[in-house]
């Protein structure tokens, strides 16, 4: 259902590199099964060719690559951003993690993009191919005789089902048309555990963290994480950083790792993508977007480059920390 | 072989939990299966696998070991030890089965881990027949048959019953407290089962994949194989890989201090980590390329070279369907094994 095609994607990629404007591309590689892609470098027309797909399934957001693509390259090397990707690497570069002048970005549109588990629930195990066409998602089992039909979005992935943008807010050039920035309801879910009381909203975040197995997948793969050493990869910070030692480690880990990205996070949804356990993520993220909002007025990061971010900006008509007492009787 | 009917489950799980704790799969909040605790109301998950491997049951991710405490001039070592009581694991796939057979090649060799020895001796493994294989499983590969399934006790369901046929000692005494529930039975139900199983297996997507080019004295020969190059490029080193796989078996012994005393606990490692196996002049693996290298290399050609040319993959396909950025096995041999393409 994606509206740009993977040949012209391709077809603007060996342009680039036939014209020397860039060295490399970064881009979704071909798997083993229709819905399974992998980040991968493409360095001929021939490797584009053979194994560059574009798809409903290449929800892989590569802003964060470019810190280490960019350092290991002499000239430039292409990147496709999707309009929540562009948003990423405004945020890097507002940080110096990468050097702009080795990138070369084209923005793509971008339809959502759907997530397997989704699919699976719908047809099973046992998927042998996906066709997407149209509003329709295909998928071929070993156990159907015909090809069960999906509605692309029925299956779209949570961050696409909330997305906050079509707008590509980075780029050197752009493919196909441009979108605006839209009005999501991805503060919902927030509010509704904001209404919780207390005790409930322990037990809803023990249910959910008390799975996590500490893969650390959530933090590679966000793009606010790019420390060359996590504090939890110090092996003298005295916590651990490979098991859930106890049930407070395990919160530590997460209150951590959320009050890091907290003002940094674009809200690009790639912890929740990837993390094994099904943890929504997502959800203290958006709680500190949302406090943002609430107490500094809008603030989205990433959607421009150098913007001062409110938790590291001081001006006088910022509210006084009482206020959170004040607010405790909302629950919020 | 004896059977009973697919509703009187419930009574079969209720009279094992009798006996002993029971853990059967079933779907968590996030509709993810886990193998859970039994007790009346839990119910018996319709999923192909769990998404943590039952390696958890004689491997915990996380155990304390022994305790010190400290008073004064003396130290007090306190035994933890809580790996004595008998259980039960129903619902463990042929696959999953033999992951045991692999741990067991580490951790019950000399010297034995009598952690792990423990609660191997304490738990029953109820294995249960694959009906609707993914396409990410690859048992096959390693000569498994998911119709076929190993354990103390076999299981077969079918829409309308289930099968039992026990294998061992362990499973025939389980068995015996079932004599109530079940009946004598033919094997012909079964028999269907596995020939349909074995159609499916023919067709699946990995059907074709093989280990050739893999094995014990292939290091030389694999170990600089440019193409490790390109497989690990986008590898994030986030350790989901090893953290899903059942016959990951790298784990690391650490002093937890109380204030009071310290705590020793063993946890699980991975090989995608930047300090493990760190020594004290440093790291012997610097990149990510050399991480990935090493959980290969070690499932495909170090530990059959050390296991009589066991391979240390079950093919369950965890790591296919969790990998943030879909690397996995079957990628690296297809790349770089024999005849695979
Ligand atoms: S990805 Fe999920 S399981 Fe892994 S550390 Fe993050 S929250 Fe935990
Ligand atoms: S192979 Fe995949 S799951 Fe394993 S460490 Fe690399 S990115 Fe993580
Ligand atoms: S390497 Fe992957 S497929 Fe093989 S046993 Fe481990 S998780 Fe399963
Ligand atoms: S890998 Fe084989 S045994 Fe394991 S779940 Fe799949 S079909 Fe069953």
């Amino acid at each position: 259902m994606q509206k740009i095609t993977r040949e012209q994607l391709i077809d603007k990629a060996v342009s680039l590199l036939e014209n020397g404007t860039v060295e490399a591309v970064l881009g979704w590689g071909k798997g083993e099964f229709d819905y399974d892609v992998t980040p991968a470098v493409f360095k001929t027309a021939d490797e584009l060719k053979a194994g560059f797909v574009w798809n409903d399934f290449c929800g892989a957001n590569f802003s964060k690559y470019l810190v280490a693509k960019t350092g290991k390259i002499e000239g430039k090397i292409l990147v496709f951003l999707k309009p929540c990707d562009t948003y990423s690497f405004n945020q890097l570069l507002t940080e110096h993690r990468f050097d702009r002048e080795k990138v070369y970005a084209v923005g793509i549109p971008c339809e959502g993009m759907a997530d397997i588990a989704k699919v699976k629930a719908v047809c099973g195990e046992g998927i042998s191919a996906i066709n997407c066409d149209g509003e329709k998602i295909a998928v071929t089992t070993l156990y159907d005789d015909e090809p069960v039909m999906v509605d692309a979005k029925d299956v779209l992935a949570e961050r696409c089902v909330n997305c906050k943008s079509k707008k590509h807010v980075a780029y050197d050039e752009l493919l196909g048309e441009e979108g605006e920035v839209v009005d999501s309801a991805r503060f919902d879910e927030v509010a509704k555990i904001e209404a919780m009381t207390p005790d409930e909203r322990f037990a809803f975040w023990q249910n959910e963290l008390s799975r996590c197995i500490r893969c650390n997948a959530c933090r590679d793969a966000c793009p606010a994480c790019t420390c060359e050493k996590c504090v939890f990869d110090n092996p003298n910070s005295g916590v651990e950083n490979k098991a859930p030692a106890n049930s407070f480690e395990e919160k530590m880990f997460h209150i951590i790792r959320a009050f890091h990205v907290a003002g940094r996070c674009t809200d690009c949804g790639e912890c929740s993508r990837v993390c094994p356990q099904n943890i929504p993520l997502h959800l203290l993220n958006r709680k500190f977007i949302k406090d943002i909002n609430e107490f500094y007025g809008e603030y989205q990061a990433g959607a421009e480059v150098g913007s001062r971010a409110p938790l590291v900006d001081y001006t006088t008509g910022d509210i006084e920390p009482g206020e959170v007492f004040d607010r405790r009787d909302k629950n919020a | 072989m004896r059977k009973c009917s697919l509703d009187s489950m419930n009574s079969v799980f209720a009279e094992i939990a009798k006996a002993a704790t029971l853990y059967i799969p079933a779907d968590r909040t996030d509709g993810a299966a886990v193998y859970t605790k039994w007790e009346e109301g839990v119910v018996w998950s319709n999923a192909l696998n769990t998404v943590r491997s039952p390696k958890d049951f004689f491997f915990p991710q996380m155990e304390n070991l022994m305790e010190f405490k400290t008073q004064g001039k003396n130290i007090e070592i306190i035994d933890t030890r809580s790996e004595t009581e008998d259980f039960v694991v129903f619902g463990v796939r042929a696959c999953d089965v033999k992951s045991f057979e692999i741990l067991d090649r580490v951790f019950l060799s000399e010297p034995v881990d009598s952690y792990y020895a423990a609660r191997r001796a304490h738990g029953v493994i109820i294995s249960l027949a694959c009906t609707r294989p993914s396409e990410t499983c690859f048992c096959g590969t390693f000569g498994i048959n998911p119709a076929e399934p190993a354990g103390d006790i076999s299981v077969w369901k079918t829409e309308t019953e289930v099968f039992f046929r026990s294998n061992t000692e362990k499973g025939a005494a389980l068995m015996q407290k079932l004599e109530a529930l079940t009946e004598e039975c033919t094997e012909e139900a079964v028999d269907a089962q596995k020939e349909k199983i074995s159609a499916v297996m023919k067709k699946l997507p990995l059907a074709d994949l093989t280990t050739e080019g893999f094995g014990g004295g292939k290091t030389k020969e694999l170990f600089d194989n440019p193409a490790w190059d390109e497989l690990s490029q986008t590898c994030l080193g986030c350790g989901t890989c090893t953290f899903v796989c059942p016959t990951c078996q790298c784990y690391d012994i650490k002093d937890f201090n109380t204030g009071k005393g310290v705590i020793r606990y063993r946890c699980w490692d991975s090989c995608m980590y930047s300090e493990f196996t760190r020594m004290a002049h440093g790291n012997n693996r610097n990149s990510q390329k050399e991480r990935f290298r090493q959980r290969f290399m070690h499932k495909l050609v170090y530990y059959p070279e050390n296991n009589d040319g066991l391979f240390s993959c079950v093919g369950c396909g965890r790591c296919l369907a969790k990998c943030p950025i879909s690397m996995n096995i079957v990628k690296v041999m297809k790349k770089i094994g024999g005849n695979n393409k």
